[in-house]
């Protein structure tokens, strides 16, 4: 069950609690946005497997440029895009240390493509935190690599267009056909079971670094509700409906293997 | 055997008013207040709290980690 | 009696950077530097350091990224085209402050132009290159073993002044082979870095960014770097003279190039005409006071590049209009004669004629 943030009084017994490696601050993130959600699991998951004090993550621009205010752990920028090649950098030097990267869709399969490629082919000993929402949330709403088909955004106003935009790119799979990954697992925070399977991927991928198994990356379905110009009910809905279709959830490699 | 009682604490200044718990509960425990908290939001709270089964889809679900959880051990007694 | 050794230049400085306990290097093939990429993946490896070949240009300089994060010394090396697709990670690492070097092997431009040695980088590495008001320290050596030295001079200002420091030399100084004898004092004190990430154990976590949104906090991080500069120019300047007492054209030249006006300025002698050669070590800061005090003595100043003339830019600020500027120099990878050289200082040399300004 969920850790929790400080032992209750004996009479109680803890369901729930913050975890202690999320600073106990309000975050900035829109209302039911769900880089909050994945900010709480990842926290979650430090106070779970007790590595915040050796864990280094690595957050570029995006919506959650700002992680260092609310994870308590050491935190590096990246420039946009080049999250892998820094979190490469890091652990490297620093092998015994739990090094995360935390990417936006549009940092880690458009501008970042070629680092993600190549981290993940490498199969450097780092987790890759992939919150995929569909749109650029921190520029405004614009067309990323996973914007679904047909679907509006500020520049795509009349929908995405196949045939001269392309389709959204499934990463998960696109990376499933390397050799070298550990673990590969798209999850959706659509549902407080979503939420609970997107903790155990984390779970999973830390866990396997801390055993020296190699690369792992979740890539999480999660609302924008800004930019999906919709309700956050909705948004968790149209993260259920529209995205979960179009990027199939579950295990694409375990333990090293890809699962048929 | 009785009823196990759970204790809910909500963050009102954390609470965004996303309404996702609300949604999400299966025993129609919590509503949004009509009240606003210091950011200006509506925030979640708890209306009917001998209902809640403690089964945490609120506290999963909240994206701000405003919602804690207890077990009341007099529950068990 | 230290033993001297025949080595390129690449090599020398893939060695010096081993000897200046450089952990990690990151790279990726281009001519005319790939021996020194070769060089670190031979040796890194074998003492159990950091190499990796890297995606592109791009992941290199952020892969240093993230090694000087964790404060370990990092290092890597291209030439000019790959030069400029680190501009963003260089902007970054200076406004992070991290430690960190970089070897540029220029060749010749502009794009991908081709693979002779060149000088046409000078306004990049000097001037700024990526976006944002920062400078790189500058350095550039002019034989194998300035190669060597001042690479582990580099590690140690990278740490020192927390910043990134820049090798800047060309394809002839990396393919020349020279004897030079190789560092072999003590390995280098490496100062503590309580601002590396390292997993935040026992103390506050640590954060390296350059996005400061807070009001007025960007503006102060720009106040504390400018100050930052202004102790390096105060400290750092470095340059290196060859009969300047007496002279009455003063050369100017770095790198390859100064090696030719060396020679021109002994030939310009032989001729009876007293030039001398002032060789900035640091381009940044550039040593703007000891031109402006020689160019009060002589009676022309002549600056040799290898390339349209990018220096002179901060001869011309330094020395003002006191006294005629002349320049000599070829683009495009071509190498300025020294018969050239020597004409243009005897040119220098004649006493002004009314009508001689140009
Ligand atoms: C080199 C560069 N280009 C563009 C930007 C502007 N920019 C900031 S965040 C961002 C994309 C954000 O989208 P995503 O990675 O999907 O993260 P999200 O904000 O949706 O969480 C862009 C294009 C930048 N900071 N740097
Ligand atoms: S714009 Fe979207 S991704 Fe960014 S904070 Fe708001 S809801 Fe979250
Ligand atoms: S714990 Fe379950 S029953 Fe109780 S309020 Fe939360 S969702 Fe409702
Ligand atoms: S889910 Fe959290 S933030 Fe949203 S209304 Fe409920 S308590 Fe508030």
């Amino acid at each position: 069950m969920s850790p929790s943030r400080k032992p209750t009084q004996a009479s109680r017994r803890s369901v729930y609690h913050r975890p202690v490696s999320l600073v106990n601050k309000p975050t900035h993130f829109c209302p039911g946005c769900g880089h909050g959600t994945a900010h709480k699991l990842i926290a979650e998951v430090l106070d779970s497997l007790k590595i915040r004090e050796k864990t280094i993550g690595v957050a570029p621009v995006g919506c959650a440029v700002m992680a260092y205010y609310y994870l308590n752990c050491d935190i590096s920028e990246a420039a946009h895009g080049r999250t892998p090649a820094v979190a490469t950098g890091i652990k490297r030097c620093l092998p015994d240390r739990i090094v995360f990267s935390y990417q936006g869709d549009g940092d880690l399969a458009a501008i970042g493509m070629a680092e993600t490629i190549h981290a993940a082919n490498r199969g450097e000993n780092i987790t890759v935190i992939f919150v995929n929402n569909s749109v650029y949330g921190m520029t405004g709403g614009q067309m990323a690599p996973t914007t679904l088909s047909g679907q509006k955004t500020v520049t795509s106003p009349c929908g995405r267009d196949a045939h001269t935009m392309g389709s959204p790119i499934r990463v998960c799979e696109l990376l499933n056909t390397l050799d070298a990954p550990w673990h590969i697992e798209r999850v959706a925070l659509d549902s407080p079971a979503g939420v609970r399977k997107t903790r155990k991927a984390l779970l999973t991928a830390f866990k396997g670094q801390m055993e020296g198994k190699g690369y792992s990356l979740v890539e999480i379905l999660s609302p924008c509700p800004i930019h999906m110009r919709l309700s956050p009910l909705e948004a968790v809905r149209f993260v259920k409906e529209g995205m979960v279709p179009a990027f199939p959830l579950g295990v694409f490699r375990r333990e090293g293997k890809p699962v048929a | 055997m009785s009823p196990r009682l759970y204790s809910l604490t909500i963050d009102r200044e954390r609470c965004k008013g996303c309404e996702l718990c609300v949604d999400v509960c299966p025993r129609t425990v919590l509503a949004l207040s009509p009240k606003l908290n210091s950011r200006g939001q509506h925030y979640a709270f708890v209306t009917n709290p001998a209902s809640c089964i403690g089964c945490a889809q609120c506290s999963d679900m909240c994206p701000d980690a405003a919602i804690e959880i207890d077990e009341e051990e007099s529950a068990h007694a | 009696m230290r033993k001297r050794v025949l080595m390129n230049g690449n090599d020398a400085i893939g060695e010096g950077a081993i000897r200046a306990g450089c952990e990690a290097y990151f790279g990726y093939p281009i001519t005319p530097q790939n021996e020194l990429t070769s060089y670190m993946a031979n040796h890194m490896q074998a003492h159990g350091r950091v190499f990796i070949q890297a995606e592109s240009e791009v992941a290199a300089v952020n892969m240093v990224f993230g090694a000087a994060v964790t404060g370990r010394r990092a290092m890597t090396s291209s030439s000019s085209p790959g030069i400029s697709l680190k501009q963003e990670g260089l902007s970054y690492l200076a406004a992070a402050e991290l430690p960190s070097v970089i070897v540029n092997v220029q060749r010749g431009g502009p794009g991908l132009g081709n693979i002779a040695p060149s000088q046409s980088d000078y306004f990049q590495a000097t001037k700024g290159g990526g976006h944002g008001d920062y400078h790189l320290i500058v350095l550039a050596p002019y034989t194998v073993q300035e190669m060597h030295d001042f690479t582990i001079d580099a590690f140690a200002l990278a740490d020192r002044y927390r910043n990134p420091v820049m090798l800047l030399t060309d394809g002839r100084l990396g393919q020349m082979m020279e004897p030079l004898t190789l560092y072999a004092g003590r390995p280098q004190k490496i100062p503590a870095k309580p601002w590396a990430l390292t997993g935040a154990k026992g103390r506050k976590p640590n954060h390296i960014r350059s996005l400061l949104l807070e009001d007025g906090a960007l503006e102060q991080r720009n106040l504390h770097l400018q100050a930052k500069y202004k102790t390096i120019l105060n400290e750092l300047v470095g340059y290196d003279e060859y009969l300047t007492s007496d002279a009455t054209v003063l050369v100017v030249a770095y790198g390859s190039s100064a090696r030719i006006a060396r020679g021109a300025i002994d030939q310009a002698r032989a001729k009876g005409v007293k030039a001398g050669l002032l060789r900035p070590i640091t381009l940044w800061p550039f040593p703007r006071a000891r031109i402006r005090q020689l160019a009060g003595k002589v009676r022309g100043i002549l600056v040799v590049e290898m390339s349209a003339g990018q220096m002179i830019e901060d001869v011309q600020l330094s020395a003002g209009d006191r006294v005629p500027l002349a320049f000599e120099g070829r683009m495009g990878g071509g190498i300025p004669e020294e018969s050239a050289v020597v004409r243009a200082i005897q040119r220098l040399a004649k006493p002004p004629q009314r009508s001689a300004r140009k």
